[in-house]
């Protein structure tokens, strides 16, 4: 008896150490990447900010972090990303369910525009909310009008509101499509049951697909609250001047004071909530995953049959419209030319007038941006889709966390890391066009393994086994099982891939050779100089971004039906 | 859908059959013999054909690095000082002068085109950083704004703070703009420590007249200024005393008058710099481009491509800054070491009193 279980006992043990090996194969690309791109830059800044110099007086992080000026801006940082992450919750998670669960017109082109937002840059995002809620802005213009008012009755500009909305206007795509992407893999025949037995909708809803979701959810709430946590323009530009948070302090710190041991004092302590958040929602995602069973189930969604059914799809698109289409439109409005030709803005982006050194042809700069974004998107797929794997299968539970690190690191930090890390052959990168794609799959590939291990967890393993006792291998196992079967959020990473690199997202601090000029790049280099001419370029050319970003979207989520 | 996605891939495929961004334009007949590279902030722009004449004449390629603002650029130039990344080094401006001297990364060179150039704007003894183009950072009005409302534009700096300007104008966040920090210093110059009314007073009183602060200048003028296309609901607001020229330069036509204004009164004197880089791989090849950048043709080039003044006193202007951009006659005005002594010090004080 005792020799029996000491048998099993040592079975098991081989067992894990068996599978332990192909995991670390398997995230051996990843770390690899991670290790010269992000690991040892920072090691390299770290150095160079704490040795006394002319932009370093050599304090501590730890004298830095007693400061209670620092202590403030990282409670207002935290304050403002739990906020943010809440309200986003709130309005992306009724969206979720509803295009998972429910087929109505213009589904896939409402979730494709949804998208747009994570892109747009933050000047313009911040006019078209002006030009919305400003004091001059569409809306108190209509209020004054309708209620005889002399002053406008919104006072948003500024105010602690405007950043939570901009936040959720930014991130609510993240919850739709992580959250959204986990229900339509997953067969809502478990939800069925549930009714069969007697529980009514809502009973349902909060006891089986909640509880079912939770993993995605914790995912999407961890990567919004990153995403917020070190938010930049959207606190600098919407909040005014009042508001400042981790980012924009380790930014001012940078640029104008030249102090870097504060800065990366400060960039240390936004490292250290990071892991924090990402440890906790870690171990929560791990205890709340239940094995599902999966299933395409794009064919399963119903029509909304009842009066409630039909007001949840009408309220979700109602959100679309205004918090997401309206600040896009009034951006698209304003890059129309009403006083003669109307496409004129359009027309004069491809005109050098002045013959200067920098025009871009739009063609090029949509040429560019779509490049990028395709190395990125194939690279963090390439080195995503592997790690994923290795970490659910050997259960790489301090890699998980640790994952959302480059995501919850300052852009302005890495990219003087950078600088320093990569002077000297055979490593002479800095001014390598090479950087720009590195810098957008750092922050793409943890996206991609976060938001896809919820998926791949909860897949249940049995369908696998059953492939490998088919004699299917590995390689089979992949690609006639898990890829058809969880198309929806693997579809749905490459998409962030993808749009992380179009929107630029970390990449704004590198020393740029301008040979190769994004959409973001022109529509900044058009708003820095005064003149119609300039501004109306400026928006024609993000208009242009939201076109290329919807097509984008649509395109990739067509490959889910050609190629699987 | 089939629409789309034909739409789709005909948009990539013209992409991809547009033309390289960036075409080399050193003749094809000979190769460059040698490169130079030039490290500038993001502002920094210049005519296709004046650069092609430099390289053409000196049978050089030129690469330029853009890094940034001015401040993020300098702080990247010291990080690598050595390893420089570049052989020249444009963009600092009298704000960071000292900083950037202090910091020992430029080797001096007394251009012969020195000469010619006014005492005032060369504020290195030694060389290492010499002038090329200034620039007046003045809080510019929207004329049709205040002639609706029956005001005439503000007569002096102390005037804003008057209630009768309540609610009315933009600055920029001095700690992460480079016009705002101009403007600061405008107000440290003209309201200096001691004197009965100070600039701490004034900032005070603009709190309480509701300034708004934006971080950057694109948002404050495009998004907070009313004179400007963006249509923002406030009418006075920091910018350059050649925005009004620029305004009719890019109405592509529309415009024969500008319809923003200069409060004289408000300047602040900025100077930007150029200087070779110690480390520099081509010393001789970096003197040439500095004697370039100081030439009648670079000179003439700076007024329609970076909307700033060149340096060089006999370089005429264009029509469009004759008649709308004139540079201020009393700028205010700081020297380096002024400046360097006191930024951290303004710029903490002023966190405090119109943020906090």
């Amino acid at each position: 008896m005792k020799g029996g279980l000491e048998a099993r006992d040592s079975r098991l043990e081989r067992r894990s150490s068996q599978s332990l090996f192909p995991s670390l194969l398997l995230s051996l690309p990843a770390l690899l990447f991670f290790a010269l791109f992000f690991v040892w830059p920072l090691i390299e800044i770290g150095r160079v900010s704490f040795t006394p110099s002319e932009i370093s007086r050599g304090e501590t992080p730890l004298t830095v972090f007693g400061d209670p000026q620092y202590l403030q801006v990282l409670l207002f940082t935290l304050w403002q990303a739990t906020l943010s992450t809440l309200l986003t919750l709130a309005l992306g998670l009724p969206a979720a369910y509803v295009f998972a669960r429910y087929r109505f017109a213009g589904q896939r082109l409402f979730r494709a525009l949804a998208m747009v937002p994570f892109v747009m840059p933050t000047v313009v995002v911040a006019a078209a909310f002006s030009a919305l809620l400003g004091p001059r802005g569409a809306l108190n213009t209509a209020l004054q009008s309708l209620f005889r008012l002399s002053q406008p009755p919104l006072a948003l500009t500024g105010t602690f509101s405007i950043i939570l909305i901009a936040h959720a206007f930014y991130n609510v795509a993240v919850v739709m499509r992580l959250v959204g992407g986990f229900l339509e893999s997953f067969n809502p025949r478990i939800e069925e049951a549930a009714a069969n037995l007697g529980a009514n909708r809502r009973q349902t809803f909060w006891h089986v697909t909640l509880p079912m979701a939770l993993p995605a959810i914790g995912a999407a709430a961890a990567l919004t609250f990153l995403f917020t946590f070190t938010s930049f323009g959207v606190v600098l530009i919407l909040g005014g001047a009042r508001f400042a948070t981790l980012e924009v302090e380790i930014y001012r710190q940078t640029a104008q004071m030249l102090r870097l041991d504060i800065a990366t004092s400060l960039a240390i302590l936004q490292m250290i909530v990071t892991v924090l958040v990402s440890w906790v929602s870690t171990r929560l995602e791990q205890r709340a995953t239940a094995p599902l069973e999966a299933q395409a189930a794009s064919d399963l969604r119903k029509p909304p049959a009842t009066l409630g059914a039909k007001g949840l799809v009408a309220g979700s698109l109602c959100m679309i419209v205004v918090l997401l289409m309206l600040p896009l439109f009034t951006l698209f409005l304003r890059s129309i030319n009403f006083e003669g030709d109307p496409l004129r803005y359009y027309v004069a982006l491809n005109e050098n007038p002045r013959g200067a050194f920098f025009f871009v042809p739009p063609l090029a700069a949509i040429r560019n941006s779509l490049l990028f974004a395709l190395v990125t998107a194939t690279l963090s797929m390439g080195l995503g889709l592997p790690l994923a794997y290795a970490i659910a299968r050997g259960k790489l539970t301090l890699l998980e966390a640790l994952l959302l690190l480059p995501i919850g690191t300052s852009a302005v930090t890495l990219g003087l890391g950078f600088l320093v890390a990569f002077d000297q052959p055979p490593l002479e990168l800095r001014t390598s066009v090479i950087l720009l794609p590195v810098a957008h799959t750092l922050i793409a590939l943890p996206f991609v393994v976060r938001s896809i291990l919820p998926a791949i967890r909860a897949f249940d393993s049995r369908l696998r086994e059953a492939a490998r006792g088919l004699g299917a291998n590995a390689w089979q196992v992949l690609s006639h099982v898990d890829l058809p079967l969880l198309a929806a959020p693997f579809i749905g990473a490459a998409i962030f891939a993808f749009t992380i690199s179009l929107g630029e997202f970390g990449a704004s601090l590198l020393v740029a050779r301008p040979e190769y000029p994004t959409m973001p790049v022109v529509i900044y280099r058009f708003l820095g100089q005064p003149g119609a001419a300039n501004y109306g370029q400026a928006l024609a050319m993000s208009s242009l971004l939201m076109i290329v970003t919807a097509l984008s979207v649509l395109l990739i989520e067509r490959m889910n039906k050609r190629v699987l | 859908m089939k629409k789309i996605i034909l739409s789709v891939i005909t948009l990539l495929l013209a992409a991809c059959a547009a033309p390289p961004a960036k075409t080399n334009t050193a003749p094809a007949t000979s190769a460059p013999s040698q490169v130079l590279t030039v490290m500038t902030h993001d502002s920094f722009a210049v005519s296709e054909s004046v650069l092609a004449q430099f390289e053409r004449e000196n049978n050089a390629k030129v690469t330029v690095l853009k890094s940034g603002d001015a401040g993020s650029m300098l702080n990247k130039a010291i990080l690598s000082k050595d390893a420089p990344l570049a052989d020249v080094l444009f963009g600092v401006d009298n704000t960071f002068l000292s900083r950037a001297l202090n910091a020992g990364i430029f080797e001096s060179y007394t251009s012969p085109a020195l000469a010619t150039i006014p005492d005032k704007f060369k504020l290195d003894g030694e060389n290492r950083l010499l002038p090329v183009d200034y620039g007046h950072v003045v809080i510019n009005y929207d004329k049709a704004f205040l002639q609706e409302k029956g005001l005439a534009p503000p007569a002096s700096l102390r005037e804003l703070a008057d209630p009768k300007w309540k609610g009315m104008l933009v600055v920029q966040n001095p700690a992460t703009s480079s016009p705002g920090l101009a403007f600061l210093l405008a107000t440290v110059a003209a309201f200096p420590d001691g004197s009965d009314y100070t600039w701490q007073q004034f900032w005070q009183d603009l709190r309480a007249n509701d300034v708004y602060v934006s971080p950057d200048w694109s948002d404050a003028y495009y998004t907070q200024f009313s004179g400007s296309s963006g249509k923002g609901p406030r009418p006075l607001v920091v910018s350059y005393a050649t925005s009004p020229a620029a305004e009719v330069f890019f109405s592509e036509g529309k415009l024969t008058e500008p319809p923003t204004g200069n409060l004289a009164g408000t300047a602040f004197e900025q100077i930007e710099f150029a200087g070779i880089l110690k480390g520099a791989k081509n010393r001789a090849l970096a003197e040439r481009f500095i004697d370039f950048m100081l030439s009648q043709t670079f000179q003439a080039d700076i007024p329609l491509q970076m909307f700033v003044y060149p340096v060089q006193p006999d370089t005429p202007l264009p029509d469009v800054f004759v008649k709308f951009g004139q540079p201020v006659a009393q700028p205010f005005t700081l020297t380096p070491d002024q400046i360097d002594a006191g930024r951290e010090q303004w710029l903490g004080a002023w966190n405090k009193l119109v943020l906090k």
